[in-house]
């Protein structure tokens, strides 16, 4: 099982956590009810301790085996510093304005691009996101410079599976002023990156 | 008994039968839940905010600034006002209570709430007058950002947050003053004894002697075990305390020296290293005290429903430990976002360290479920409803950041509403409040001497509406995160409508739940009952439920 995109795996994560919250809600009502019950109540199953521990330990630990290898962006972003970009975006942050951005990106299907965004004051964040407003990714802008005066990368690499034409949005709050007074978002770039080439259900052509 | 009568006098609440002990406990617990119905209204602004331009409130409330300034109390008011005044008010109770000894200092105590209290209100002051915004998680150099904010917005702001933090640490040391006290049943205990105890070393040694089939080493433990709860998470409230206090201070120093005219260098401090200090020093609150207190609250509450002992109690006394452990190494997991954290970090004190919470906070769900299991058929009390509300409460928040504490899942649900809805907004609101709830229906005959609630009907009804309204809220919230809307933006133009809109009508629930909440209880206690819980106490015992003989041995009022 892989994800190939952002949507797909928050669709299954939907689904998952809304399983598991419906199941926790209902053992704990069923076990509530069986509480006051004079009659001993059959267990639906038993479950030793050991196996609850060795359930949850998996549970933890698992997850994040599952994670590792069904969502590609996770070796890819361990790794980065490894892997040759199709093609970097360096651009910086100040005063809540994006300087040096290009006004528009166009990416091929299944290209690697690294977004390398530096912060001049303040803490940012630098997000891309589809028309529906769900999140295709994101990571924090921190400032800072190092002994040469040199601003500080904070770098990703992504690989774009799917077509579409995505937004950029700061995901990290930065003052008041990075709105203006009808309280819209002055770094909110709309249309900024479009994905071209791919299949109707994501991959190359 | 008429309704204006009902409301002047209450039940049968008499203030003047209380003692010092009660007293200062019950006057923590009411400006906890006055605080509790500030930050419920604040929550509603910024839900009816997000809605859109169809919402009824004036449109100040949608200025970034004003909207900011209430998202950055919104927690320091829900956080400090009303949840550790709440829970400093119960253990300060508790632990003369179970310990059998006096509490150390009622003066301190009133020190304790007051500080909080005043510290609240100022930090409030500060964003309400001069629109201080740089929102709790202050990240540098935000909070020290004179073109956005006003010094004296800042100062303000600064002095309230030390303020809650000295009377943090006033709880502490009454805390610790109380178990250390050498009297009554600890009168021949050594400190090394207390603290072997309150470490939960005795518990780890008995189940090592249990498996070499040797005695065990302590059969009657120093500390009973919600004491050792109570010990081992004020060990982080203690080091989340000095962070908190210490990243103040820091931004103190800054605004001081830009109001002199001699601005300093911001530059100067490494900005991914003080997040990372900070996160340390605030994730003692979220993985840290709350998740230990919790625990020790659930085997307490189990232990006086059921009337029987706990079920694996030297498990419970050895997983406390592991917690404690646990909660200092776990704060990476709010910077997996951060590219320059280096990546072992994120790995292990982000994902592996963090999934132990999955393992400690699921024991203690087992250890309590059992215990109330094995003591069936029960009563369903309104004690026995919200410590099973509790249970769910975190049987949902828990693993909802669990999942996020992943470096794939992280990179899509970083700072959405996912995190603050469906973990922080549930575990809080659902786990931690349902179980200080029943604490509170625990402690209530016993704090206010056998006072009838005015209405069992009325307790019901908030019940329902609570759990039904905060589950509702943090699972429309989340969902709206997974749709990518993000926690800490503005939305003006209603683009996350129809779940903003569910949300709210769930949040209206929970609001309207503490109203009739409070409203039972001021017709159980009256007005002047109220009042009367504020004048000094004609009883000093600073105890509850022991002799005279051993209360006077360290009284200090």
């Amino acid at each position: 099982m892989t994800f190939s995109n952002s949507a797909e795996l928050l669709s299954f994560h939907w689904v998952a956590y809304t399983i598991y919250a419906i199941l926790i809600i209902s053992v704990i009502a069923w076990f509530g009810y069986n509480l006051t019950q004079k009659e001993r109540v059959k267990s639906i199953v038993r479950i030793p301790f050991y196996t609850y521990i060795g359930f949850l330990v998996a549970g933890g630990v698992g997850h994040h085996i599952f994670t590792y290898n069904a969502i590609p962006w996770v070796s890819q972003d361990i790794t980065r510093h490894e892997i040759k970009p199709d093609a970097t975006y360096k651009f910086e942050v100040e005063k809540h304005k994006w300087i040096g951005m290009p006004k528009k990106v166009t990416v091929e299907c299944g290209q690697t691009i690294e977004f390398d965004v530096r912060s001049r004051d303040l803490v940012y964040g630098f997000g891309l996101f589809r028309q529906d407003g769900s999140m295709v990714m994101q990571m924090q802008v921190n400032p800072g410079t190092d002994v040469n005066g040199i601003l500080d990368p904070n770098d990703i690499l992504w690989t774009f599976n799917h077509n579409g034409v995505f937004d950029v949005m700061s995901t990290e709050y930065s003052g008041p002023r990075e709105y203006d007074e009808e309280g819209h978002s002055k770094m909110y770039v709309k249309n900024w990156l479009e994905v071209v080439g791919c299949k109707e259900e994501g991959g190359k052509k | 008994m008429s309704f204006t009568k009902n409301l002047m006098d209450g039940t049968d609440f008499d203030h003047t039968s209380l003692n010092a002990l009660q007293k200062v406990t019950l006057r923590a617990v009411v400006m906890s839940f006055l605080f509790y119905g500030l930050v419920a209204i604040e929550g509603m602004i910024m839900r009816m905010v997000q809605i859109g331009p169809s919402n009824p409130l004036p449109e100040m409330f949608s200025h970034p600034s004003h909207y900011f300034s209430i998202m950055t109390v919104h927690p320091i008011v829900g956080i400090f006002g009303s949840t550790y005044q709440l829970v400093f008010a119960a253990f300060m109770f508790l632990v003369p209570f179970l310990t059998k000894k006096p509490l150390y200092s009622i003066k301190l105590a009133n020190f304790v709430w007051l500080m909080i209290t005043i510290g609240t209100a100022l930090a409030w002051i500060a964003a309400f007058v001069w629109q201080y915004a740089p929102l709790y998680t202050l990240y540098w150099p935000l909070p020290a950002d004179t073109e956005q904010f006003q010094v004296v917005g800042g100062i303000v702001f600064i002095i309230g947050v030390a303020l809650i933090m000295l009377g943090t640490f006033g709880f502490i040391y009454n805390i610790y003053a109380t178990i250390f006290a050498r009297v009554g049943v600890h009168k021949d205990k050594t400190t090394k004894e207390l603290l072997i105890s309150g470490f939960g070393i005795d518990g780890m040694l008995n189940l090592w002697h249990k498996l070499t089939g040797k005695p065990p080493y302590s059969k009657e433990p120093a500390l009973a075990l919600p004491v050792v709860a109570i010990f081992r998470g004020t060990v982080d409230t203690f080091l989340d305390a000095v962070v908190i206090l210490t990243a103040g201070l820091l931004v103190l120093v800054y605004l001081i020296f830009d109001a002199s005219g001699n601005p300093l260098d911001v530059g100067a401090i490494d900005a991914l290293l003080y997040k990372n200090y900070f996160w340390w020093g605030l994730d003692l609150v979220a993985d840290g005290l709350v998740l230990i207190y919790v625990a020790g609250s659930w085997y307490l509450l189990a232990t006086l429903i059921t009337g029987q002992k706990l079920f694996m109690e030297n498990v419970a006394r050895a997983a406390l430990m592991l917690e404690l452990l646990v909660s200092w190494m776990v704060w990476s997991h709010h910077l997996l976002a951060d590219q320059g954290q280096p990546e072992m970090m994120k790995l292990i004190s982000g994902e592996m360290v963090t999934a132990f919470e999955l393992l400690t906070q699921g024991l203690a769900l087992f250890i309590t479920l059992v215990t109330l299991w094995k003591a069936r058929p029960l009563k369903m009390t309104m004690e026995l409803k919200y410590l099973l509300g509790g249970l769910v409460g975190f049987g949902l928040a828990v693993p909802a950041a669990i999942i996020q504490a992943d470096m794939g899942m992280n990179r899509v649900l970083h700072n959405t509403q996912w995190i603050i809805m469906a973990h922080v907004h549930i575990a809080l609101i659902v786990g931690l409040y349902m179980t200080l709830y029943s604490a509170l229906y625990v402690l209530w005959p016993i704090v206010t001497n056998n006072t009838k609630m005015y209405s069992s009907k009325l307790s019901n009804i908030h019940f329902w509406l609570y759990l039904i309204g905060g589950v509702g809220m943090g699972a429309f919230g989340g969902m709206a995160g997974l749709d990518g809307m993000l926690r800490r933006h503005l939305y003006v133009d209603g683009e996350f409508n129809t779940l903003m809109v569910l949300a709210a009508i769930c949040g209206t629930m929970v609001l309207v739940a503490w109203a009739i909440f409070l409203f039972n209880i001021v017709m159980s206690v009256g007005i002047k009952g109220l009042i009367g819980i504020f004048q000094p106490a004609k009883d000093p015992t600073a105890s509850y439920g022991i002799e005279p003989e051993v209360i006077s041995q360290n009284h200090k009022e």
